[in-house]
């Protein structure tokens, strides 16, 4: 017989206000087993956990019920401290009477009866608690980043820094992401290449951090400090260690008509081609859709010029399988589709344009070289009219419902660049609000207004129409409370942003959550941002949520702090409630396999005893203890009740089922 | 009837929720009828929600819109502005006794994409 003792914690008022934390304490006593019973005011402060200790030791207890906050809260807390006094931690079990009772009701008498069910049901299950050892599992020592931008960069050095191996997986040809295409930076206007390329430089030259441009991470296997990763190297038709870079490739390529994706199809590339003149690696690639060799069998004009015989037409993709410790996902975001705004006349306009188009216009190694030219007939537009929260903060099912974040200080930025470069142009900025929290934010917000004379105007814009060559944007003006049109020369949407779908499989394969807005979900929203729930899988940049460069960098060191915290233990502890097969009642069907996410189970070929001194070979189902994660999927969808899960036995459950049911 | 209760009937008649409204102006950015509607598109939203409705029975815009419902497919927030000043004119007519609305007026060859919010402000506007 258990000898159990239990406590019940007040939580200050939390719990004390609602529940007779004295009536449920004197009432336990009587429950079969219990042989200590007390209240507390902080069973989680010092003092607490030390009368926990204490009784441990005076009463010989066998088991611990704590009623208390979540189990998410405390239970490691209280289990350390049970450990502490020579218990073995999983004779510890939480039963939850603040968020599941005391919160949630208002009736004294009501909330303590409940709290006493709560409780005796968590001893019933104490009862049938058996001593759990956890067991050990090494750490590779390296680390996975998927998504070279500024959010991988910084991480990977930051990890590379700390002196472990990083590899950064990028689908794109180069690393840079987003933030090498645009032009200056909020709010101290520094060019954004300038401070990102001596970063993406410092990537290349670590010998620490391996780049695996134009590859896709393709299967994802294991658990936190042992993953093992297939990526896909997709066939770029270049060696990349034979190519130097020169582009005669792209002097002498006849196809020339592709569409520039880093200048967001604003001008055209040839078919072999360098995305940019700073990328990393400085490698070039060859688009298989647009290559007339590769599409016809005929051309071969950059083989024959490539002066270091890097072209190689046979190229296949190759797989790869690494094993790493921990990994970050900095997927990042691109901006939605606008289509189905079609006041705007985004289609149908020309020079209608989006502001990440806008920002390859102004780039000195845009299209235009930096001139402001639109791109309708290439002449300088003199009225420009931005439109805020275009698709963002909207639920009507074309946008986002999110606020995007990024959007007023951009234009902001935008407005007060045009109005410096060309003081003769007129800027009109239309905005629900004007959202700048930040240091120095709101003062470079108010810059664009007092001191290059931006003209914002409180309102939206309802539609935008093309009459004689003037694009004509009628919208509200509130605070004057009438309906003005303004013909312009240049509409630009600040287009809400979205995480890059990609993070859809990405998030699949590391079995990791997302929102309803595709974002990567955080384990906790305030206290573990940069974690994700799956552990050993943190998060960086723009996955997660929308956020500006400076967030996204802090956030890309955070979670190198977190890897770096992970990879420098030797030896992780393993979760010991995982699940274990009864072989003598296993009938080999497969089905726990099948159910399993995460590969934990196989089968084996094992000789059974069957009496008569005769044996027989039966096939059973095996678990890998280190790789079950003690989801249960496998206890539930084993027919022959084989599957078990040690810490929370179908005994247990049922056990927990009946105290409830019991009146 | 009093001005809450009267605030609770239009906001029902209605059916939009006025408080999702984020004040950007979208309903009056778009309304074709702007300059002949003394009460804007957006000011129909916040004047409801602050219960201002003898300003609302007493303006000219519930007989100047159109009811084109430009105003509600344009919402980013799915907000009725349209049915907010279809709302008021119905409590309007009611007070005067006279929905004039009759079934045979219906025509008998009704365009299936005309909205059906349309076609009744239609018959509350013209057939009084």
């Amino acid at each position: 017989m258990q000898r159990i003792g239990v406590f019940i914690c007040w939580c200050g008022s939390n719990i004390a206000a609602t529940v007779d934390v004295k009536r449920v304490a004197e009432a336990i006593k009587a429950e079969p087993g219990v042989v200590y019973s007390a209240d507390y005011q902080y069973m989680c402060s010092e003092n607490g956990q030390q009368l926990l200790k204490n009784a441990i030791k005076e009463h010989n207890l066998t088991g611990v019920v704590i009623g208390s906050c979540s189990p998410r809260m405390h239970e490691a807390t209280f289990r350390r401290a049970a450990a502490e006094a020579g218990l073995n931690p999983y004779m510890l079990e939480v039963a939850n009477i603040r968020e599941q009772c005391s919160w949630i009701h208002k009736d004294m008498d009501e909330a303590t009866e409940k709290a006493l069910i709560l409780i005796r049901t968590a001893i019933a299950k104490v009862r049938l608690n058996t001593p759990l050892q956890e067991g050990e599992s090494p750490v590779t020592k390296r680390a996975l980043v998927i998504g070279g931008g500024i959010a991988g960069i910084q991480a990977a050095l930051d990890i590379a820094e700390a002196g472990f191996e990083v590899d950064i997986v990028e689908k794109n040809a180069t690393i840079g992401g987003r933030m090498a295409q645009l032009d200056k930076t909020f709010p101290t206007l520094d060019c954004s290449a300038c401070i990102l390329t001596p970063k993406m430089v410092d990537c290349a030259q670590s010998d620490k951090i391996d780049i695996l441009s134009y590859s896709e991470v393709e299967e994802v296997k294991g658990f936190v400090g042992n993953f093992k990763v297939k990526i896909r190297k997709k066939a770029r038709y270049v060696d990349e260690k034979k190519c130097t870079g020169c582009k005669v490739c792209m002097e002498k390529c006849p196809s020339k008509k592709g569409l520039n994706e880093f200048n967001m199809n604003l001008n055209n590339r040839t078919a072999i081609y360098i995305p940019f003149a700073q990328a990393i690696p400085n490698v070039a690639v060859i688009d298989p859709e647009q290559c007339i060799k590769l599409k016809t069998g005929k051309c071969g004009i950059c083989q024959k010029f490539c002066g270091a015989g890097a072209i190689n037409y046979e190229m296949k993709d190759e797989f790869v399988d690494r094993e790493y410790g921990a990994i970050v996902v900095a997927t990042g975001f691109r901006p939605i589709n606008i289509d189905a705004f079609n006041e705007y006349g985004y289609s149908d306009n020309a020079d209608v344009i989006t502001s990440l188009e806008l920002e390859r216009l102004m780039n000195a190694a845009g299209p235009t070289n930096g001139v402001l030219l639109r791109p309708s007939d290439k002449t300088h537009p003199k009225v420009i009219t931005f439109i805020q929260c275009v698709g963002s903060r909207d639920v009507s099912g074309c946008g986002k419902p999110y606020c995007s974040k990024v959007c007023c200080m951009y234009t902001a930025k935008h407005a007060m660049l045009i109005r410096e470069k060309y003081p003769d142009t007129e800027v009109h900025v239309f905005y629900i609000d004007v959202r700048t929290p930040g240091k120095n934010y709101d003062e470079f917000y108010r810059r664009a207004v007092e001191q290059y004379g931006v003209d914002y105007i409180k309102g939206m814009v309802g539609k935008v129409y093309n009459e004689n060559g003037k694009l004509m944007v009628q919208g509200s003006n509130l605070i004057d409370n009438e309906q003005v049109i303004i013909p312009s020369d240049l509409v630009v949407l600040a287009t809400a942003i979205e995480p890059e779908p990609s993070v859809r499989k990405i998030a699949t394969l590391l079995t990791a959550s997302i929102d309803t807005n595709n974002f990567m979900n955080e384990s906790h929203p305030k206290l573990r941002p940069v974690e994700s729930p799956t552990a050993g899988v943190y998060l960086a940049g723009m996955c997660q949520g929308p956020k500006d460069i400076p967030e996204t960098v802090s956030q890309a060191s955070a979670c190198a702090a977190k890897v770096i915290g992970l990879l420098v233990k030797d030896k992780l502890k393993t979760n010991p409630c995982v699940a274990h097969c009864n072989e003598m009642m296993c009938n080999g069907c497969s089905q726990c396999a099948n159910v399993c996410a995460y590969g934990a189970i196989t089968y084996v070929d094992k000789e059974f005893r069957i009496g008569g001194g005769k044996t027989e070979v039966r096939r059973v189902a095996s678990v890998n203890p280190a790789v079950c994660q003690g989801c249960g999927a496998c206890t539930v969808t084993c027919p022959s009740g084989a599957m078990d899960l040690s810490g929370f036995s179908s005994k247990q459950i049922m056990s927990e089922v009946e105290a409830i049911c019991k009146r | 009837m009093d001005k809450t209760e009267m605030t609770e009937i239009m906001k029902e008649i209605s059916g939009t929720d006025v408080r999702k409204c984020m004040k950007c102006g979208k309903c009056s950015g778009r309304c074709p009828a702007y300059k002949d509607m003394d009460i804007k598109p957006h000011q129909f939203v916040t004047m409801l929600e602050k219960g201002k409705v003898e300003e609302l029975l007493n303006c000219s815009a519930i007989w100047n819109c159109f009811s084109c419902m430009a105003c509600v497919e344009r919402c980013p927030r799915g907000v009725a502005p349209a049915q907010v000043i279809e709302a008021v004119r119905t409590t309007f007519t009611r007070a005067q006794n006279n929905n004039g609305l009759a079934a045979e007026d219906i025509p008998p060859i009704v365009d299936e994409l005309i909205p059906q919010q349309l076609l009744v402000s239609a018959y509350r506007k013209y057939n009084k």
